[in-house]
């Protein structure tokens, strides 16, 4: 029962960089811009949220501060896919490229070196005394409970708010938006912005409450899967909720396998074997219930422009 | 005053040249803040990277075999992305080609002669890295599965395959508990120009690839319907084109010259299986910008295949002699890429303003 409930606690720490880099993605996609710098702005908000947090010995600086990192850099793509119409999926790649050169050159001198302090567990009174579940869900780091919330907070501003139906209105349809007065570049690069500062959020995650320690390419590809889970999600943060866990999950369970000798490289290829299997049954249900991805996914949208 | 952005019609040869250099000079005006950042002259940084890769003869061959992967797999990337299939699994598709030719080493190379042995490195090499290039090709085809993340997905499958056999089963007996396959023996290695590292094979075989891309594209069938392909994909269903023959025909081509470029690497560098980092370099991702910077054209590669060649090689004089690490040349490369795009907007759009 015991091993039960400290797999189950770690699925939830591993879950959450996970779901806050997905409810990100999910919604820059939504406005109609794909985003792939992920791994990147996550490797720069890891390692700007770590060097932040040992400089100032204060984690909530730090973790601010690699959400920022995270936004920042989310602005260059944002740059180069809404006012100069560049392809986007190269734009992402060069994030990606950008966010783990600069984080490996920032991360050079913080290497073995310990974090003075981090986000530790808090107990929610009441909650945390219910058996099995409350150690599992109510006694967790701030940030876990920030994650829920926001996911939560963002899939009610999408789809029952008047903000919501414009973001989705530019991602669908940007000239019909436009008509209606919308101002689509504004609302993508709002998205954008937001969409990077969860990932920088994410990165400043792993180091700061999942482990408190940099290693050059800690982020370990986690930036390409929320990729993938923005798609599992079908671009829902809600469902984004469930497919982070799982793959949290999915994370630890490497760590289960690991005494029972299958080969650790073997082990680390799980996330990704999981992550095609996952997308292989998503595309049915995304074929069979037409459900995909928002219309002018990837467009660039030029006023005036057929 | 109103800024408005209008389509520019013809673009003079010259133009689009100035455009594509002052697109680096801006990457390497951003990129002297990373160098100033830790306190390193950029100057000084920029003169070592110059002259640890073009500015002597030692660095221009080292230059030449880090350009001839990356011309290898450019030219594959260069078929694929005139289709509009985003192959970022390049380096995956090294390294099945590199394991695949490694197991031809270890198991045929020693009872057998020099040239039986290459061809079936070779043939082998380009099997696999076409096959792994395949299975994302036809996922997307089929299923309509976004390809970025499934070639990505197997970038890293791959880098652990191989980490698991040069770990474990692959081991070598006689490496002092180093993670390398066993030497390969001699007649599954190339030769090398004297003084180099270079084999002259690959050197040629690179080369020749571009020439022959370019008579793909531009002169036959195929070529023809995966550039009408990439440009209009209804037209090309309309005009009667296989999509997915024509996907498979792009994937074959791509993924095989990505193993060819591992072939290389590990009979005529390195000579037994090593730690995935090292055997592909991340020349894959690389070899996305090589492409770019090419503007697609299969000759042009060779010229950037040439500049990144000097670059990589900038990279291991920064780590060597500044302390940088290697990945800092991934953000110099993630700016070229991002200005070679602002450049592109100008050679595309022209902005108007009035009063």
């Amino acid at each position: 029962m015991n091993l039960i409930i400290s797999i189950l606690q770690r699925t939830m720490v591993a879950g959450t960089p996970l779901l806050l880099g997905t409810v990100g993605e999910i919604l820059a996609e939504r406005s109609g811009i794909l985003n792939l710098g992920i791994e990147g702005m996550m490797a720069l908000g890891a390692i700007v949220g770590f060097s932040i947090t040992y400089v100032t010995k204060n984690p909530v600086i730090g973790v601010v501060a690699g959400i920022l990192a995270g936004g920042v850099l989310s602005l260059i793509h944002a740059f180069v896919s809404i006012t100069i119409k560049g392809n986007q999926t190269l734009s992402g790649l060069a994030i990606a490229m950008i966010g783990s050169g600069l984080a490996g050159m920032l991360g050079k001198s913080y290497i073995g070196v310990a974090l003075p302090s981090k986000f530790s567990e808090i107990a929610i009174p009441g909650l945390s005394n219910i058996p099995f579940i409350g150690p599992i869900l109510f006694n967790r780091d701030p940030l876990f409970y920030i994650g829920i919330i926001l996911a939560v907070f963002f899939w009610f501003l999408l789809f029952k708010t008047r903000w919501g139906i414009n973001i989705r209105s530019v991602g669908e349809n940007p000239k019909a938006a436009d008509a209606l007065g919308v101002n689509v570049g504004l609302i993508r690069y709002i998205s954008t912005f937001i969409g990077g500062c969860f990932a920088g959020f994410a990165g400043a995650y792993l180091t700061l409450a999942y482990m408190p320690n940099w290693i050059e390419g800690m982020t370990g590809g986690r930036g390409w899967i929320v990729i993938a889970l923005t798609i599992f999600a079908q671009w829902n943060p809600l469902r984004a909720i469930l497919g982070a866990y799982i793959f949290g999950g999915v994370d630890v369970l490497q760590y289960i396998l690991q005494p029972l000798g299958i080969p650790v490289p073997i082990l680390k290829m799980t996330p990704y074997i999981v992550t095609i299997i996952i997308l292989l049954i998503t595309a049915r249900e995304v074929i069979r219930k037409h459900l995909g991805a928002p219309n002018a996914l990837g467009e660039p949208f030029v006023k005036g422009e057929k | 005053m109103h800024i408005s952005i209008e389509k520019r019609g013809y673009v003079s040869k010259n133009f689009s040249t100035a455009i594509y250099i002052s697109s680096i000079f801006f990457a390497v005006i951003v990129s002297s803040f990373i160098f100033l950042f830790r306190g390193v002259n950029p100057f000084y940084a920029f003169y070592k990277i110059f002259q640890g890769s073009f500015g002597s003869l030692y660095g221009i061959k080292e230059t030449i075999t880090k350009a001839i992967p990356l011309l290898l797999i450019a030219e594959g990337l260069i078929v694929a992305f005139k289709g509009k299939f985003w192959n970022i699994g390049a380096n995956g598709q090294l390294l099945i080609g590199a394991t695949l030719s490694t197991w031809v080493a270890l198991n045929f190379g020693p009872t057998n002669s020099t040239i039986p042995t290459l061809l079936l490195m070779f043939l082998v090499g380009f099997i696999g890295g076409a096959l792994y290039g395949l299975i994302p090709a036809l996922m997307k085809v089929k299923l309509g599965i976004n390809e970025i993340i499934i070639t990505l997905m197997f970038n890293y499958i791959a880098e652990d395959f191989v980490e698991y056999l040069v770990y474990g089963p692959w081991k070598g007996k006689t490496q002092y508990g180093f993670p390398y396959t066993d030497n390969f023996p001699s007649s599954a290695t190339l030769a090398q120009i004297p003084g180099t590292r270079i084999s002259y094979v690959t050197l040629i075989v690179a080369l020749i690839s571009a020439i022959l891309i370019y008579f793909f594209i531009e002169k036959t069938k195929y070529g023809f319907e995966i550039k009408v392909t990439g440009e209009n994909p209804h037209a090309a269903k309309y005009s009667g084109i296989n999509f997915v023959k024509i996907t498979i025909i792009m994937m074959l081509i791509s993924g095989g010259l990505a193993g060819i470029a591992g072939v290389g690497e590990v009979a005529g560098i390195h000579k037994h299986l090593t730690y995935p980092s090292q055997v592909s370099s991340g020349y894959g991702y690389t070899a996305i910008i090589v492409a770019w910077l090419a503007q697609l054209n299969p000759i042009l590669a060779i010229i950037s295949a040439f500049f990144f060649g000097g670059i990589l090689v900038g990279g291991d004089i920064i780590q060597t002699s500044l302390g940088f690490p290697f990945s800092t040349i991934n953000a110099f490369n993630g700016f070229i890429l991002i200005f070679v795009m602002v450049g592109n907007f100008f050679t595309e759009y022209k902005i108007k303003i009035r009063r």
